[in-house]
Order: structure tokens, then C-alpha cells, then sequence
């Protein structure tokens, strides 16, 4: 256990990756069709405060945990989110966008709504997942709202059961592509 | 008397391939009593149908289910004999409305107070007049105890519960876990369906453990038909259930090193993940495998690229695991924090019955590919260690995943040809299936009636009798070495919420 040789077998593997190719892919382009119309919604809104990056804060309202795999996938190095400026923030304080997953069980209902309200405005609400769009295949159940968008407004909505991780990152994208025209007209 | 045999003298019911006997109320009071006293028949499931309570037990090495008549909605309770009831018999009065006589909890679990009509899965569910209660912990006494509660909404991205720490300074006097945020009302959804419809809901019990949560569900509707699927159905599942061990012991591991604040083996691990979920998507068309299992057989045949995808993605897991190893088991900042961390005693996992990698890192050895045992799986072999903390329970991760890269190996070399997928007879039946997902076995019990149809049925998944063990874990250690123990067990959220 002493740490000499394991810095061996550490420091070489990080030194290797200074002088390699990064494993990150390359980033997609958002739907066109998506852009486009966030675009118009998001113009009237303030763009100035948020700059180029988004804070998100992920809420699980009910998921299987598939969405929340995929979604933490996204944090790794293949995906590296943070190079298009979003990144995932512990509060709903710090919180630009709230990424919420699941058909919103009757048992989540408050908690999803605490956390809307403890996040400041302007805030976007993305519906994440098919149980996230409409209940998914739990529509119907006593125990569901039935989509992300009975509890709270819904700005833009991640289909997939679950949704790829490239189809969230491009989702995200289109967020970040609708704030443009805004900042250029000021 | 034994309680096996306490059982055998009961009704035996037509449940294949495991049998189950209807007892008199008398008899599973006897059955009571003989738990009490005899230690080593375990509780593996508690579950109800209206009018009906049922448990799974492990005894003698066979899987025993037995039954009792709950006349005027009460049945003699098992939790003081066996401690893993006491969320089962919460769940049960939640759901069904049948209450546990001399039960040791009876607190409401999975029932928020939220629900349009209680019990939802009762004959008569009526409307619940009173608005939701305040949820009671258990007290703690002490100089200087304070509380601190965590949840449902957390810092990660993880599912939601909420935590209630009683802590003395920073060490943990208890914890106590309050779950029930995700009840989707699945077991409702299930009912009255078709086998084939059914089966969405099993692969969406546990989305991590979606191909052994479909798996153990499709065996259950198999054995209830007698129906045997094709060989090369039963090889590709166990393709796909060992891909699913892989990249969750992989995301655990890294993970557990992520929260010791050591990044790199977290980074390199989500890399290899990634790499064997999309050879998943290239071998299955679905990253992870969902509803690639039906009653049935398979959906999706493997094809020679798929075979290439999957080959590939593992050999660079494979070159990989001996170096991280080094890394893992090198580094004294990390082995510091993992090493004695979040100790479960061998003797408390044996007691609740704890399987998977909790099990088997404080020395109970059941793995459910080994016993009861399941085609096409020989000889699978089940690392086990006696350390019990979360340095071990990290070990038998790291030792499994190269145990199901050797399975793989040795199942793509040797893919029997032929169909994927067979049409089920039309018929009623009662059945038992019971697969080892990456946390521990899953076990799926299913009635069908005459039109093929579910009449009732009990997904049990593993965290069941894992969750009450990390309230133990953590017990004496410091708050901030939570995330290590929590992560260390993985225990699903989705699966115990229903």
C-alpha cells in the first residue's frame, strides 16, 4: 500500500492523456425545428443575466432510473458537458433550467414544486422522458400527475424512454441556440 | 417442527417450479413461532392479493412460498420473528389494506396520504378524507442529538427519499430512510394485462436492472404456462444481464471513488461504461436492453456486428480492470476512506437476508445463478469476503464484473442457433422466477388467469432487505462518509417504491 509504485501506474496514464486525442465525441446540432421555436419564446425574456451557460438541476419525479443513468452519463468525458457551458448545480438556487424526469408521482407533487419555487427566475422547465412528457407508460395510474407538464409550465420536452444522451444534449443545445437571436438584438 | 415442514403440511397450490402451500391461520402462527426460534430459514418476500398474504422463503436450500387467509383484513405478523417484514408488512397495509397482527411497525411506508382512494389495491378503495400526515421517526435520546433531514430532492443526480440523520457531533446515532416518493401505482398497471403488456412494467420497475427485473418476470409467466424458451432466447438474455452487471459495477465503482473526492478511476470508469452501452445499443438497438426480454424469448437476435460491438467494448474493459485495480487498491487517500467504512456485521446480513454484492461482502454466499439455479448459467462463480465494509462490498464488485466478462466470453463462443422468440400458450397458471440482477436476486411471483391475463402478481427486488442494512452501516460513522455507504449499496429506489 505505499504509494510509490502506484504513482507509477497513475501519473504515466495522465501524463499519456496531455499528448492523445480527447475521448469526447464531437458535439451534435440541435433540431432545427426546436431552436427555432424556442427561439421565439425565449426573446422576451431577460437572456443578459445568463450569458452563454445554463445551470441545471436535475429533479427525479417519479423515473425508473433510466433517465437518471442516461443523464449522468452525460457528465462523463465521452459527453463533457461543461464545454457547451452547462453544468449540473446541487440547488435549485443556483438552478437556470430544472431537468425533471419521471410521470411526477402524487408523492413528488410538493417537492417538485418547492424546488420550482426556490429557483430563481428566469427559470426553464425541461420535461425529460416519455413518463416525463405525458405519464409514459404509467398514464393512468392513481399513484401519477401524468406528466411533467400537470404540475408546472413545461418550456421544452426530451422524448425517449429514456432519451439518449445525445438526444438530451442536443434538447440542451437548442436552449442555449434559442438565446441567441435575443443577445443579438441588444 | 421445522417450518419447512410446518409449511408442507399446508395445501399445496399448483405454483411452478416452486411450490406454494396454503396454510390455516393456526399453522402460519406455528410457522411464527418456529422462525422465532430457528435461524437459518430466511424471508426472501412478503406480498398480498386481496383477502390473501404470501411469503417467499429460503429453507433447507429450496425456495418454499407459503399463504395465509387474512379473514377481516388481519394475518398473524412475521416481523417479530424476521425483521426484513416490517417494510413488506408496512407496504402490504398500505396497498392492500391488510394489517400485520403484533406487527412491529405499523407505520404508514409507500401511503404519503396523497393517494385519490386507499388501499389502492384493496377490493373497495374509498377517498382519503384528511389531508397527509407529518411522517413520525423513530426518537433518539441523548445529550447534544440533533437532526439532520436530507431529501426527497437531492444534490446529485440520484432518485429521490428522504434521509433523517440523528447525529451526536458528527457521528451518526441513526439513520432512518423514508421512501414511497416514486410509487408510480405499477402493481395496478400490471393487473388484468397480458403477459407481453405486462412485462413494460417489470422492465420498468428498476431501469438500472431492467433486463434481470424483465428476465425474472418473463420466468415467472414461463413456469406459471410451463413453457420453455428457445436455447438461444436464454443465451442472449444472459448476454444482455451480464452486460447490465458490467456497466453498473462499473458505474458503481467509479462512483464510490468519485465520493471519496478521487476522480480518475470515476472518469475512466464512465468511458468503459459508455463503451458497453453503446456495443449494447449496437448489439440489442437499446442502450440498456429495455424490453429486449419478453415472455416468451427475446426481441432481438444478435447479429456477427453485434457480437464484434460487444467484443470490443469488453476487451477494453478487460485491459483496463488491472491497472484501475492497482489504482483503486494503491492509493491510501482512497483505500483510507473505504477501508473499515460502513461495516455490516455478517451476522445482521444473514438475518435480513441480504443478498447480492451487500450479502456477499459480509459473507453470505447466495447468488441466485448458483442457487435455486438457472438455464444457461453452469457454474457461475460467487466471490465472497467477510470484511462486511464498504472497501469489500467494492471488492466483490470489481471481482464479479470479471466474472461476467469471462460469462460473456464463453456464452457468444458458444450461441446456440435457432428462433428467439416462441408465442405463449393461452392459459392460466402460477409462477415463480427469480434471476440475479447486479444487486441481488430478483424475485417475481405472477398468477395468470384462464385468458392468459395478469391476475396478480409481486415483482420483489433486491434492495428490499438491502435498505434497513445501510441504516445499520452507517451507524457510528461520520455524516460525511454517507455518500461512500450509500453508494457502496446502490439500492434502488424505483424498485421498493412500486
Amino acid at each position: 500500500m505505499s504509494g510509490r509504485p502506484l504513482q507509477k501506474l497513475l501519473w504515466p496514464r495522465l501524463a499519456r492523456g496531455l499528448f492523445s486525442r480527447p475521448l469526447t465525441d464531437a458535439a451534435p446540432s440541435p433540431p432545427p425545428e426546436i431552436a427555432a421555436a424556442l427561439a421565439e419564446r425565449l426573446e422576451q425574456a431577460s437572456q443578459r443575466r445568463l450569458g452563454r451557460s445554463l445551470a441545471i438541476r436535475q429533479v427525479d419525479a417519479g423515473s425508473c432510473n433510466g433517465c437518471e443513468l442516461e443523464i449522468n452519463a452525460l457528465n462523463s468525458v465521452i459527453y463533457d458537458l461543461e464545454r457547451f457551458g452547462l453544468r449540473f448545480v446541487a440547488s435549485p438556487r443556483h438552478a437556470d433550467v430544472l431537468l425533471v424526469t419521471g410521470p411526477v408521482t402524487r408523492n413528488m407533487r410538493e417537492a417538485l414544486l418547492r424546488t420550482r419555487a426556490c429557483t430563481p427566475e428566469p427559470c426553464w422547465v425541461v420535461a425529460a422522458g416519455d413518463c416525463a412528457v405525458d405519464g409514459g407508460v404509467f398514464k393512468g395510474s392513481y399513484a401519477i400527475e401524468g406528466g411533467v407538464g400537470d404540475a408546472l409550465p413545461v418550456d421544452l420536452v426530451i422524448p425517449g424512454c429514456p432519451p439518449t444522451p445525445t438526444q438530451l444534449l442536443e434538447g440542451l443545445l437548442a436552449l442555449l441556440d434559442a438565446q441567441q437571436p435575443a443577445r443579438a438584438k441588444k | 417442527m421445522t417450518p419447512l415442514a410446518i409449511i408442507e403440511a399446508g395445501a399445496p397450490q399448483d405454483c411452478r417450479p416452486h411450490p406454494r402451500f396454503l396454510l390455516t391461520r393456526p399453522a402460519w402462527q406455528a410457522l411464527t413461532a418456529a422462525l422465532a426460534v430457528e435461524e437459518a430459514t430466511d424471508l426472501l418476500s412478503l406480498w398480498a392479493e386481496p383477502g390473501m398474504v404470501h411469503a417467499a422463503l429460503w429453507t433447507a436450500g429450496r425456495l418454499v412460498l407459503a399463504s395465509c387467509p387474512a379473514a377481516e383484513g388481519r394475518y398473524p405478523a412475521l416481523s417479530p420473528a424476521r425483521p426484513g417484514a416490517v417494510r413488506f408488512e408496512r407496504m402490504i397495509r398500505d396497498l392492500w389494506g391488510l394489517t400485520a397482527t403484533d406487527g412491529i411497525d405499523a407505520r404508514p411506508w409507500l401511503d404519503h396520504g396523497r393517494w385519490p382512494a386507499a388501499p389502492p389495491l384493496a377490493a373497495r378503495p374509498a377517498p382519503v378524507p384528511y389531508p397527509p400526515p407529518q411522517p413520525e421517526f423513530l426518537a433518539v435520546e441523548g445529550e447534544g442529538v440533533h437532526q439532520i433531514p436530507v431529501g426527497p430532492v437531492h444534490a446529485g443526480i440520484i432518485e429521490p427519499g428522504h434521509f433523517r440523520f440523528h447525529v451526536q457531533g458528527e457521528t451518526v446515532a441513526r439513520l432512518e430512510v423514508r421512501l414511497g416518493y416514486l410509487h408510480k401505482g405499477t402493481l395496478s398497471l400490471m393487473l388484468g394485462k397480458p403477459a407481453r403488456v405486462a412485462a413494460r412494467f417489470a422492465g420498468r420497475l428498476s431501469g438500472d436492472a431492467t433486463v434481470a427485473h424483465g428476465w425474472a418476470f418473463a420466468m415467472a409467466v414461463e413456469a406459471a404456462l410451463s413453457f420453455t424458451p428457445p436455447p438461444r432466447a436464454l443465451a442472449l438474455r444472459a448476454v444482455m444481464a451480464e452486460l447490465e452487471r458490467v456497466h453498473n459495477h462499473l458505474n458503481d465503482w467509479g462512483f464510490v471513488c468519485n465520493d471519496a473526492a478521487f476522480a480518475y478511476p470515476h472518469a475512466r470508469c464512465g468511458v468503459l461504461r459508455e463503451g458497453v452501452l453503446r456495443a449494447a445499443r449496437e448489439a440489442f438497438g437499446h442502450r440498456l436492453m429495455m424490453d429486449r426480454v419478453a415472455p416468451g424469448g427475446v426481441t432481438d437476435d444478435l447479429t456477427p456486428a453485434g457480437i464484434a460491438a460487444i467484443g470490443a467494448a469488453l476487451g477494453k474493459v478487460a485491459e483496463d480492470i488491472p491497472a484501475l485495480r492497482a489504482i483503486y487498491e494503491g492509493h491510501a487517500s482512497l483505500q483510507d476512506r473505504v477501508v473499515g467504512t460502513g461495516i455490516v456485521a455478517p451476522s445482521l446480513v444473514a438475518r435480513f437476508a441480504a443478498g447480492g454484492p451487500v450479502g456477499r461482502a459480509s459473507g453470505r454466499r447466495f447468488d441466485a445463478r448458483a442457487t435455486p439455479g438457472y438455464a444457461p448459467y453452469a457454474a457461475a462463480r460467487v466471490p465472497v469476503l467477510a470484511a462486511g465494509d464498504v472497501d469489500a462490498r467494492v471488492r466483490i464488485r470489481i471481482a464479479e464484473l470479471e466474472e461476467s466478462l469471462r460469462l460473456i466470453e464463453a456464452l457468444l463462443a458458444d450461441l446456440p442457433a435457432g428462433e428467439i422468440l416462441a408465442p405463449l400458450p393461452q392459459r392460466g397458471g402460477e409462477g415463480v422466477g427469480v434471476t440475479e440482477s447486479f444487486r441481488g436476486e430478483c424475485l417475481h411471483w405472477v398468477a395468470l388467469d384462464d385468458g392468459g391475463l395478469v391476475r396478480a402478481v409481486f415483482p420483489r427486488d433486491p434492495s428490499w432487505l438491502q435498505w434497513p442494512l445501510l441504516e445499520a452501516a452507517i451507524e457510528g460513522n461520520i455524516v460525511a462518509d454517507f455518500p461512500l455507504c450509500n453508494k457502496s449499496f446502490n439500492c434502488s429506489y424505483s424498485g421498493v417504491d412500486l
